[in-house]
């Protein structure tokens, strides 16, 4: 239950304006990839090609070929909605529903979408995703209480369970832990390297430590100037990128030099 | 016993000032009354003006004491709190008069029997010259005046809150500022500010011209209504749809979920709370308006339960004109008792509203706690 992504010289665009320039990269199955990079470099940007989620922003539009598994994302027909239940999501501040209970917001993506589903299917759903995001033990009494009474790092484990619960190839998390505090961010950070036995896993964060901690390998994103385009420097595995990178700019922004 | 080595000051703290005494308010306000009632002596006594007088007497006396003892910045800060306070006095007592006459000429006529159970059909002058002359009972009541406004109010609801809602989610969820939405904001603010008369006269030329002449309704007043209605209605569904975080819509996206089904079933629910009392407001807004339902819905004296046909009664007009046309000319008490009843009945429909409205919010409100 993971796929594999093959991205071939992608550019993204907002209206006139190239955001991110030529990006050519394969995310390997059933592995972390972070994506670092100073702010502003577009790596946001591109994880939110990944499922079409930059579609949600007006005037925004793709150049190149996304693949996931030899299946161009951006090719003719294509529907963004069918994407996005193969490539979910978690962003960067919890987004629990706050009109729905702890057990609602997991099984939201089956409910909203109207299908039918018994209620024994549905525990079972219900305690497999809470079980995945490492959140059951906590919240088995009071499933039936809204999400938005957890604690932020209680309900960006939420959101991870939602996004498990529609069985989804890969997940794309939008810097998860930046709002977390530090234990909060534990959690998470283990939470993603058990992931990763399932799942296709592509994060961005801000925090070095963080991409050496929990990725296999890593892709370091910059850019030439405020108004320029982002880029891909370079990608690697991650005690390559961490330890020995090719390019100059790895090397500094990584040993803290810049950025 | 353990002993501080602080010193015991007999003295205030070097860190303060002087301060007035807890009861100088108290002090400052008798004398003011006291010297207001004086001085209205001299010139013929009103309560009014004691009232007028004797609150500046007070807000002057307590500023200077205050400049004296605590200095200018404390003083300063009382006379804002002098003139805040007097604001809201002054806004508040137009309200509470209202309440009060309304209450005090329409419980009478409230009390009444058959008040609210009767219509004023076959009632006339000679039951009212009957009732001032020989003292028997006023008869005649709303009944018919407050069933038109109910089903003249729930069709106009019915007609504006899909219009409203869906235009606001057009402008919200779909518009993107494009030029059709800007087109339709323009529109919609154009429209609140038309004159209530106004939209009655097009209900009224919109119905003579599509069905025929003379067409006068409960239906026609409710598409009247529906003109006032509308654009409140798209103005604070707008306001309600657009405080709904981003972050929501694209976690709903995210899970793979269409746009019309994250609008349907995550947007509207986030917001149904506002938007159920924007709705409740803009019906609370409308319901007590006269001129348009005269000129569409024209009057009558009995109950008329078909909303699309011949001409109704509502509590406006049905206040209007018992005012305007008393039933006995000669003795026109007991008709002005009964607008009075029907004003109180009004305002209580209002208020329920307007309850209703904080409830509907409350019941809907996204919960939280753990």
């Amino acid at each position: 239950m993971s796929k594999r992504i093959d991205v071939k010289d992608l550019n993204v665009y907002y209206g006139d304006f190239l955001a991110v320039e030529d990006v050519t990269i394969n995310i390997e199955a059933k592995s972390v990839t972070a994506f670092i990079g100073p702010s502003g470099c577009g790596k946001s940007t591109f994880l939110r090609t990944l499922n079409r989620m930059h579609e949600v922003l007006p005037g925004a539009r793709v150049e190149g070929e996304v693949m996931l598994d030899g299946d161009n994302l951006y090719g003719p027909g294509v529907d963004p909605v069918t994407v996005r239940s193969q490539i979910g999501m978690v962003f960067q501040r919890p987004n629990p529903f706050p009109t729905m209970s702890i057990r609602d917001n997991v099984l939201a993506g089956v409910k909203l979408n109207n299908k039918k589903i018994s209620k024994g299917e549905a525990d079972v759903l219900v305690e497999r995703s809470l079980k995945g995001a490492n959140l059951w033990n906590e919240v088995k009494d009071r499933l039936e209480k809204p999400g938005s009474g957890l604690s932020g790092g209680q309900q960006q484990r939420l959101c991870i369970a939602r996004a498990i619960a529609v069985e989804p190839q890969v997940i794309l998390m939008d810097e998860p832990c930046s709002a977390l505090d530090p234990i909060s961010t534990l959690a998470i950070e283990d939470l993603i390297n058990e992931l990763k036995d399932q799942y296709t896993v592509v994060i961005v964060t801000h925090n070095m430590q963080q991409a050496a901690r929990v990725s296999d390998r890593t892709a370091f994103f910059n850019i030439a100037g405020t108004g320029k385009p982002g880029k891909l420097i370079e990608v690697g595995d991650t005690q390559t990128i961490f330890s020995n990178p090719v390019q100059k700019a790895t090397e500094d922004y990584v040993s803290g030099r810049f950025g | 016993m353990t002993s501080t080595l602080t010193p015991v000051r007999s003295k205030r703290s070097a860190l303060t000032k002087g301060q007035l005494p807890k009861y100088a308010p108290y002090v400052v306000l008798a004398a003011a009354l006291i010297a207001g009632a004086a001085i209205l002596a001299l010139v013929g006594f009103n309560a009014f003006g004691w009232g007028i007088v004797s609150a500046i007497l007070f807000a002057v006396g307590l500023v200077s004491w205050s400049a004296a003892v605590e200095g200018s910045r404390k003083a300063k800060d009382k006379l804002a709190t002098c003139l805040v306070v007097g604001s809201f006095l002054i806004a508040l007592l137009p309200l509470f008069s209202v309440i009060w006459t309304v209450l005090v000429n329409g419980i009478p006529g409230l009390l009444a029997p058959g008040f609210m159970t009767t219509s004023m059909n076959g009632v006339t002058g000679v039951f009212d010259n009957r009732a001032v002359e020989d003292g028997a009972p006023v008869i005649g009541g709303i009944y018919h005046a407050l069933l038109g406004t109910i089903q003249i109010t729930l069709l106009a609801t019915i007609i504006s809150v899909p219009v409203g809602l869906l235009t606001a989610i057009y402008l919200v969820e779909y518009g993107n500022d494009g030029r059709l939405a800007r087109a339709i904001t323009f529109f919609v603010d154009v429209m609140t500010g038309i004159p209530s008369i106004v939209a009655g006269l097009f209900a009224a030329a919109f119905f003579f011209a599509v069905v025929g002449p003379g067409t006068k309704t409960g239906a026609v007043a409710a598409v009247a209504l529906s003109v006032l209605m509308i654009p409140v209605v798209v103005r604070s569904s707008e306001e309600m749809l657009k405080i709904v975080p981003n972050e929501l819509r694209e976690a709903a996206y995210a899970l793979g979920v269409r746009k019309w089904r994250t609008i349907l079933k995550v947007v509207i629910p986030t917001a149904i709370s506002g938007i159920a009392s924007g709705v409740t407001l803009a019906i609370a807004r409308v319901i007590g308006e006269t001129a348009p339902i005269l000129v569409t819905a024209g009057f009558a004296t009995s109950i008329n339960s078909n909303v699309f046909s011949g001409w109704m009664a509502s509590l406006p007009t049905f206040i209007y004109t018992q005012i305007l046309n008393p039933t006995s000319p000669a003795n026109p008490d007991p008709s002005s008792q009964r607008a009075w009843g029907a004003a109180l009945v009004l305002i209580i429909l209002v208020m329920v509203l307007n309850l209703a409205a904080r409830l509907i919010a409350r019941i809907f409100a996204p919960k939280t706690g753990r």
